[in-house]
């Protein structure tokens, strides 16, 4: 096949990820007259086989190993090298999740084949394939093209295509062997865990007022608090500012953190880092307060305000209890 | 433990970004440069190991021109023994695995104990050197370390999955772990540090030539097709209007 697409698991569901790199591989075999086929591996496989083969993706190669059955790094790389080395595909696509982040660069070492990471966009034009990728914090995009033969690793952004937009199908199951020993296997994983949110549950609130770096230093958050309470919303922040421990970690937006979708998000100094973004674009009204006109979150804000958040904050307290 | 830390250096959040005519890079002498985030969480848990353990050793190693000799000093002068520079031009070399090939062949004669790297950096965003290191190296990996426990020949490391979710992961030695942000609370140089850094080792090494196997074609300001409604004036109208859109437009007031 020419286009291997990975899935991950999801307890016992394909990744939203995954779904998506079905429709990013659907357009390209599209475009460039390409087969396709998808991945499944881990306890899961059963499940994930099944519901790929319901996709049209050319067929389903299902990988059954007791060593996969958890995930390790170790072994999902070791693995994925053995079915690109058999299958020899040009592209290999995944989503750029958490797990790819952790073995997929090993795969790419092993093979000494390119990994193109964190697309948001690809044009096939002319039969060349180019990826796009976001650089500088999302400030700016380059297109990026792999040089030498395949294979080729790429993975998308989230939501750089849309899982709706997966084409359904009915694919044929077909079982692959990979020959994985213990011993190459140097990590051993306990359970997932969810840290506890302390009370703070952002999903419900109608008006978030959240603050990134640019509010500064600590001593400024009271003023970030107030103007949440004037508007009787909930504080929420970017990573860095839980990072400095300003705010407890329940109160962070974004792929680390929660995903909220109130009817007003107001960003202030936020820069829009996609990270961040993942957890509140889903938001009804997104309104946005930074120095820097450039900053990628006016990209996806419905109001924007340049100016500082330092000299608005205030007056936007001032103005609402005046009220 | 002997550590290896990657530090790179990387535009700030606030510097100027032009790109430069041939728009295959930006303007590097417009740019006001600062150690990568994730890189300054890394150097600080190296030191932490070291002063726990007390004993052990923490070497910087960074790639690039000579400008970044002003991260690596920044480096030594937080406390880092000694630093490696691996010199060579990185306008456009934005490959992965170049990039790790050399770091893999300046780093495999010490036999470090640990590599730690950022788990992104904030210009490329690759998100993906220290990893294929660890592989070119045979060492165990884990990326997006939130904490570190050592002892007893082997590492346990708390690693961030999606959503808010953690897992804790043992790993045997030598390992190459990428950190996320947050796990620490980096120092700053004291003047002492910055004194001392001045004698400390920066050995300067130029890596042999390698192919790449990705390549940047061009590099543009992005555009969004969405209609953001700009909100203009003195400090006080800008407040007025958004008081006015908060209760007619978004209807929250
Ligand atoms: C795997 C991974 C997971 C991550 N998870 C998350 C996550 O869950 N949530 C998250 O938020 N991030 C996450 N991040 C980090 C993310 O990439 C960004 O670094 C982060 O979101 C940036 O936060 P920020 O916008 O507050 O800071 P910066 O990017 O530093 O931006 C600060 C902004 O404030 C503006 N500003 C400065 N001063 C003022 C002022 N006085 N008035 C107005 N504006 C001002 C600046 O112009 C700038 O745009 C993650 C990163 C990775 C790699
Ligand atoms: N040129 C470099 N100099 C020093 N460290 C680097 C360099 N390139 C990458 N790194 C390290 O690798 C991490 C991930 O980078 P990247 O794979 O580009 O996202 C960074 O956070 C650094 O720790």
């Amino acid at each position: 096949m020419d286009i291997l697409i990975v899935l991950e698991d999801n307890n016992g569901k394909i990744h939203r990820m995954g779904l998506e790199s079905i429709a990013a591989a659907q357009k390209m075999a599209n475009d460039l007259g390409l087969s396709m086929g998808a991945l499944v591996m881990g306890k899961n496989g059963d499940a994930l086989a099944e519901q790929a083969s319901g996709f049209n993706v050319g067929e389903v190669i299902k990988v059954n190993n007791k060593l996969l059955s958890s995930y390790s790094s170790d072994g999902y790389a070791e693995a994925v090298k053995q079915v690109i080395e058999q299958e020899n595909p040009t592209y290999v696509l995944f989503g750029h999740s958490y797990q790819v982040r952790d073995y997929a660069p090993r795969v790419s070492a092993k093979l000494m084949k390119p990994f193109l990471v964190d697309n948001v966009a690809m044009n096939t034009e002319g039969g060349n394939v180019v990826f796009t990728k976001q650089m500088f914090n999302a400030k700016l995009f380059s297109d990026i093209t792999p040089v030498s033969d395949g294979p080729y690793l790429v993975s998308f952004q989230s939501a750089a295509f849309s899982s709706e937009n997966a084409v359904s199908g009915s694919a044929s199951v077909r079982e692959a062997t990979v020959n994985l020993d213990a011993s190459m296997i140097k990590t051993e994983s306990e359970e997932p865990f969810q840290e506890e949110a302390g009370g703070v549950d952002l999903t419900s609130a109608e008006i978030i007022v959240s603050i990134g770096r640019g509010i500064g230093k600590e001593e400024n958050i009271p003023l970030a608090e107030t103007l949440a309470q004037a508007l009787g919303g909930e504080l929420a922040a970017s990573r860095p500012v839980v990072d400095a421990g300003w705010l407890p970690a329940a109160h962070q937006i974004g792929s680390s953190g929660q995903s909220v979708s109130p009817q007003m998000y107001l960003a202030l100094g936020i820069s829009g880092a996609i990270q961040h973004v993942v957890g509140m674009k889903g938001s009804k009204n997104i309104v946005a307060i930074n120095k820097d006109p450039e900053a990628p979150i006016f990209e996806i804000a419905d109001y924007g305000v340049v100016g500082d958040v330092l000299e608005i904050i205030p007056k936007l307290v001032e103005s609402l209890k005046g009220d | 433990m002997k550590i290896a830390v990657l530090v790179k250096q990387v535009p700030g959040a606030e510097s100027p970004l032009p790109i430069h005519s041939n728009q295959k890079w930006v303007d590097e002498d417009a740019v006001a440069y600062v150690m990568n985030e994730s890189d300054n969480y890394a150097l600080e848990e190296a030191l932490q190991i070291k002063e726990a353990n007390s004993e052990g050793e923490v070497v910087v190693i960074s790639l690039g021109p000579d400008r970044i000799q002003k991260v690596i000093r920044e480096a030594l002068a937080k406390g880092a023994d000694r630093a490696i520079h691996i010199q060579i031009d990185t306008v456009g070399a934005i490959d992965p695995l170049a990039t790790a090939s050399h770091f893999a062949d300046a780093l495999k004669e010490e036999n470090f104990d640990l590599i730690f790297s950022g788990l992104q950096s904030d210009d490329f965003g690759m998100a993906q050197t220290g990893v294929i290191i660890g592989e070119m190296l045979g060492m165990a990996t884990a990326s997006l370390v939130m904490a570190i426990e050592t002892g007893g020949g082997k590492i346990k490391v708390k690693r961030e999955l999606e959503a808010g979710w953690f897992q804790w992961v043992s790993l045997s030695l030598p390992a190459s772990l990428t950190i996320q942000s947050g796990l620490n609370t980096p120092r700053y140089p004291s003047l002492k540090g910055i004194m001392g850094a001045k004698k400390k080792e920066i050995k300067v090494v130029t890596p042999n030539p390698v192919e790449a196997n990705q390549s940047l074609e061009k590099i543009y300001v992005p555009h969004s097709d969405k209609q953001t409604v700009m909100i203009e004036g003195s400090v006080d109208q800008m407040v007025e209007k958004l008081i006015h859109t908060f209760r007619n437009d978004i209807k929250v007031l």
